[in-house]
C-alpha cells in the first residue's frame, strides 16, 4: 500500500496525478473523478504559472514546486491527538472548533457543539458519499470556469476538504472555527477542497486559521467555492500564520444572489509565499461583498493578493479595503479587478490599497482595474505607498510618546481600519492582539509553533 | 527657567536662526513676534526637538539640564509643550489613546503610577471644561476631520492633560475667529501659575490681548532686533513691521 508518494520535478506533476489515477480516484464519486481529467488537461496546458503570466506578474510559483515533497492522496492516521498539540492563538472564541490536517478532515474531531437542526459540517469526502446531492451539482462549478492552474491543480488532485450546508432560514450564531494544520513528518504539497453552501436567508460565520506545525516546507493549496443563495449572510475570516518557508496558496470563489451579503476579511501575520486569490460573482440583484485584507510581512515574506469581482447584474455593491505593511525585505502585490458588465447598472463598486513601506529595501506592487461596460455606475479605486508619517511621528513625541511606540501607533492605527471592519467584537479583539503581537514583534511563526507545539 | 544662548540653527543646510538669545523665568509670558519667514516657527520647533532643524550653534538649557541633548519626547516629559502651528491629524489613533498613553508617559517620568481608566477619564472630563471641548472631538481620532478652530482647542486641551512647566504656542491664534480666540486665550490664562512659563509665537497683536506678555520680542531674519513689555506689541501694530525692518 502506498502512503505517500515521493516526487521531486515540478513538470512531473502531472505524471504524478496520472501514474496514481487510481489512488486518487479511490473513495471519491465519479462525478468528482470526471472532473479530475478536465482540469488536469487545463493544467497542463498552462502549466505552473511563471510571471509570464499576466495574473502572476509578480508571483512565479515555478520555484515553489522543485523542492522535494511528498503528496497525500490517502488519509494518514495521525499517532498523536492534534487536538493535545494544538491549542489556538486565537483562543476564549466561542465557536465550533473544526481541526484539519494536511488538507484532511481530522479523523478525531471532537463532537462540535450543538448545531442548528439540519446543517451539515464536515468532511467534503465523507459528505460526497454519504450525501452526494448536496454537493454534486454545484461542485467545480465556480473553480471550473476559471482558468487559473493552480485552481485547475486543486481540482485535479483534491480529496477532501471542509464541507459547511446552512439550510433556507437557519442562522449559526457561534462562527465556525476551521483550522488548517500542517503537520507531517516529510515536506509536503497538501490539497484542500472546501464547500460553502448558504441557503436562502440562512447566515453562517466561519473562522479559517492557517498553521505549521514544523518546520518543514509545506505547500498548502486550498480552495473553497461558496454558493450564497437569496438574502443570505456569509463571513468568512482568515487568519494566516505559517512559517516563513511555508507556501500557501489559497482560493476563495464565490457565487452571489439576490441581497446576498458576503464579508470576508484576511490577516496575514506569517507565511514565505501567500497567494490568495478571491474571485466574486454578484450575480443577483442587490447583492453585497465585502472583502478586506490586512498583511504584515517582513523578512523575505511574499504576500500577493489577488481579487476579482463581476458585477454582473444591475444594483449590486463592492467594497474593497486591502492594507499591507512591509518590512525587510518583503515584497507585496496587490491587483484588484472590478469588472461592471453591461447590463449591471447602478453598480456601486469601490477599492482601496494602502501599503506602508518600514525599509528601503521592502517592495509592493499594486494594480487597480476597472472595467466598466455600463453607463450608470459608481465606481472608484486608489491605491498608496508610503512610508510612516513623519509629521504625525513629531507629534506624538511631543507629546511624551516615545518614538517606538509612537510608530506602532501609527502603524497599528493604519493596520486597524481594516480589523475594524471585522463586526465579531471578541473575534476583532483578538485579532487586534494578534496584530498588536506582530508589530512588536512577539508573534514570530516559530514562536507560535513552539507557543502550539507540546512535544507528544 | 529657559536659556537660549546665540542660538544658531539651519534647515537643509540654509540657516534660519542666526544668533537668539532669550532668558525666560517661571511665571513670564514671552511673546515671538516678526514678520512671516523670520524664524519663529523654526524657534518654535527647535526648542520641541525637531530633528529636521540642525543646531549648528548656540546652547539651550531647561532648568539646567542641556535640552540639546534630549530627545523631542524626553522634553515633552521634562515639562515643554509645543501647541503645533499646523497639529497633525492622526488617523485611527484615538485621542483617548493617546491621551492616556502621553499622560501615563509624563507620569511614569514623574515616578508616579500610570492613571487607572476611571481616573484618566474624570481627569479628561475635568480639562474639557477648560478650553470647553465637546466629547464628539475627544471620542474621535487625533484631529481627523476637525476644523481649524478645534485643532486648536484641541492643542490647549492636550496642554490642560499633560500640565507642562513650559508651553510654546506657535501661531495658535491662526485661523480662529474671535469667539475661539477668546476661548483659546481663557484656557492659557486659566492654566498659568507662577510656576510655569509660555512662549508665544504669533504675527499678529491680536492674540496678545487676551494673553498679556511680559515681554515682546520681534525676530527679524533670524536674529532678535528687538526687546521690550508689552507696549512693544501695540507699536508694532501700529507702524508695521516695516519699521523694524528699517530699522535693523
Amino acid at each position: 500500500m502506498i502512503e505517500t508518494i515521493k516526487y521531486t520535478a515540478t513538470e512531473e506533476l502531472a505524471d504524478l496525478f496520472t501514474q496514481n489515477r487510481e489512488i486518487y480516484n479511490e473513495g471519491c464519486p465519479d462525478f468528482m473523478n470526471r472532473k479530475r481529467s478536465e482540469a488536469l488537461d487545463k493544467f497542463v496546458k498552462t502549466g505552473i504559472p511563471s510571471r509570464k503570466n499576466e495574473n502572476y506578474k509578480y508571483t512565479d510559483l515555478r520555484p515553489v514546486f522543485q523542492n522535494d515533497f511528498t503528496v497525500l492522496p490517502r488519509y494518514v492516521q495521525q499517532q498523536i491527538d492534534l487536538h493535545e498539540l494544538f491549542h489556538c492563538d486565537v483562543p476564549q472564541l466561542n465557536t465550533h472548533l473544526v481541526l484539519l490536517i494536511n488538507g484532511w478532515y481530522y479523523g478525531h474531531n471532537r463532537k462540535i457543539g450543538q448545531l442548528p437542526n439540519g446543517v451539515v459540517l464536515g468532511s467534503l469526502n465523507h459528505v460526497c458519499r454519504e450525501h452526494p446531492h448536496l454537493i454534486e451539482k454545484a461542485y467545480n462549478q465556480l473553480a471550473g470556469i476559471s482558468d487559473d492552474p493552480i485552481a485547475n491543480l486543486n481540482t485535479t488532485m483534491a480529496k477532501d476538504g471542509l464541507f459547511l450546508y446552512v439550510p433556507d432560514d437557519v442562522k449559526i450564531d457561534k462562527p465556525i472555527q476551521i483550522v488548517n494544520l500542517l503537520y507531517a513528518k516529510e515536506n509536503t504539497f497538501a490539497v484542500q477542497r472546501n464547500m460553502f453552501v448558504l441557503g436562502k436567508n440562512s447566515e453562517a460565520t466561519i473562522v479559517f486559521c492557517d498553521h505549521t506545525l514544523n518546520h518543514n516546507y509545506y505547500i498548502l493549496n486550498n480552495l473553497s467555492e461558496c454558493f450564497l443563495e437569496e438574502d443570505s449572510k456569509f463571513n468568512f475570516y482568515a487568519v494566516q500564520n505559517m512559517h516563513n518557508g511555508a507556501v500557501n496558496n489559497t482560493h476563495f470563489f464565490a457565487d452571489l444572489k439576490e441581497r446576498s451579503t458576503l464579508h470576508t476579511n484576511t490577516l496575514t501575520l506569517n507565511g514565505g509565499l501567500v497567494r490568495n486569490n478571491i474571485n466574486v460573482k454578484l450575480n443577483g440583484e442587490y447583492a453585497h461583498a465585502d472583502l478586506n485584507g490586512l498583511t504584515l510581512a517582513d523578512e523575505k515574506q511574499h504576500i500577493d493578493n489577488f481579487i476579482t469581482i463581476d458585477h454582473r447584474v444591475p444594483n449590486c455593491t463592492s467594497n474593497q479595503l486591502y492594507k499591507n505593511i512591509l518590512d525587510n525585505k518583503a515584497s507585496g502585490a496587490f491587483s484588484g479587478r472590478i469588472h461592471v458588465l453591461r447590463d449591471a447598472q447602478k453598480t456601486e463598486a469601490y477599492q482601496r490599497n494602502n501599503n506602508v513601506l518600514l525599509s528601503e529595501t521592502a517592495e509592493m506592487n499594486t494594480k487597480p482595474q476597472l472595467i466598466i461596460d455600463a453607463d450608470d455606475v459608481r465606481c472608484s479605486h486608489g491605491a498608496t505607498v508610503g512610508r510612516i508619517d513623519e509629521d504625525a511621528l513629531f507629534y506624538l513625541r511631543t507629546r511624551g510618546i516615545g518614538e517606538k511606540e509612537a510608530r506602532l501607533m501609527i502603524m497599528f492605527a493604519f493596520a486597524d481600519e481594516v480589523l475594524s471592519q471585522v463586526n465579531i467584537k471578541v473575534l476583532r479583539q483578538r485579532l487586534e492582539e494578534l496584530v498588536n503581537r506582530r508589530l512588536r514583534g512577539e508573534l514570530g511563526p516559530c514562536q507560535t509553533c513552539s507557543f502550539n507545539f507540546r512535544k507528544p | 527657567m529657559l536659556q537660549i544662548k546665540n542660538l544658531h540653527a539651519s534647515v537643509d543646510g540654509k540657516e534660519i536662526l542666526k544668533g537668539i538669545s532669550i532668558d525666560v523665568k517661571p511665571g513670564e509670558i514671552h511673546a515671538i513676534m516678526g514678520p512671516n519667514g523670520s524664524g519663529k516657527s523654526t524657534l518654535a520647533n527647535v526648542l520641541a526637538g525637531h530633528e529636521k532643524y540642525e543646531v549648528t550653534e548656540g546652547e539651550i538649557f531647561f532648568e539646567g539640564e542641556n535640552l540639546l541633548e534630549l530627545a523631542a519626547e524626553e522634553r515633552a516629559r521634562n515639562g515643554i509643550f509645543l501647541s503645533f502651528q499646523y497639529p497633525i491629524e492622526i488617523p485611527g489613533v484615538s485621542m483617548v489613546n493617546f491621551l492616556k498613553t502621553a499622560v501615563n508617559e509624563h507620569r511614569k517620568h514623574k515616578g508616579l503610577e500610570p492613571l487607572t481608566a476611571s481616573q484618566f477619564l474624570k481627569l479628561m472630563e475635568e480639562k474639557k471644561k477648560v478650553v470647553e471641548i465637546s466629547s464628539q472631538l475627544t471620542n474621535r481620532s487625533v484631529n481627523e476631520g476637525f476644523s481649524g478652530g478645534e485643532k486648536k482647542r484641541n492643542e490647549i486641551f492636550q496642554m490642560a492633560m499633560l500640565e507642562p512647566k513650559l508651553a510654546i504656542l506657535d501661531e495658535t491664534d491662526s485661523g480662529l475667529d474671535i469667539d475661539a480666540l477668546r476661548i483659546v486665550a481663557k484656557g492659557v490664562n486659566t492654566l498659568k501659575s507662577p510656576h510655569n512659563a509660555t512662549i508665544v509665537v504669533t504675527h499678529y497683536q491680536r492674540l496678545l490681548e487676551y494673553i498679556v506678555p511680559d515681554y515682546v520680542h520681534v525676530l527679524y531674519n533670524g536674529k532678535i532686533v528687538k526687546s521690550a513689555g508689552k507696549e512693544l506689541a501695540l507699536e508694532l501694530e501700529k507702524k508695521g513691521y516695516d519699521w523694524i525692518k528699517n530699522e535693523s
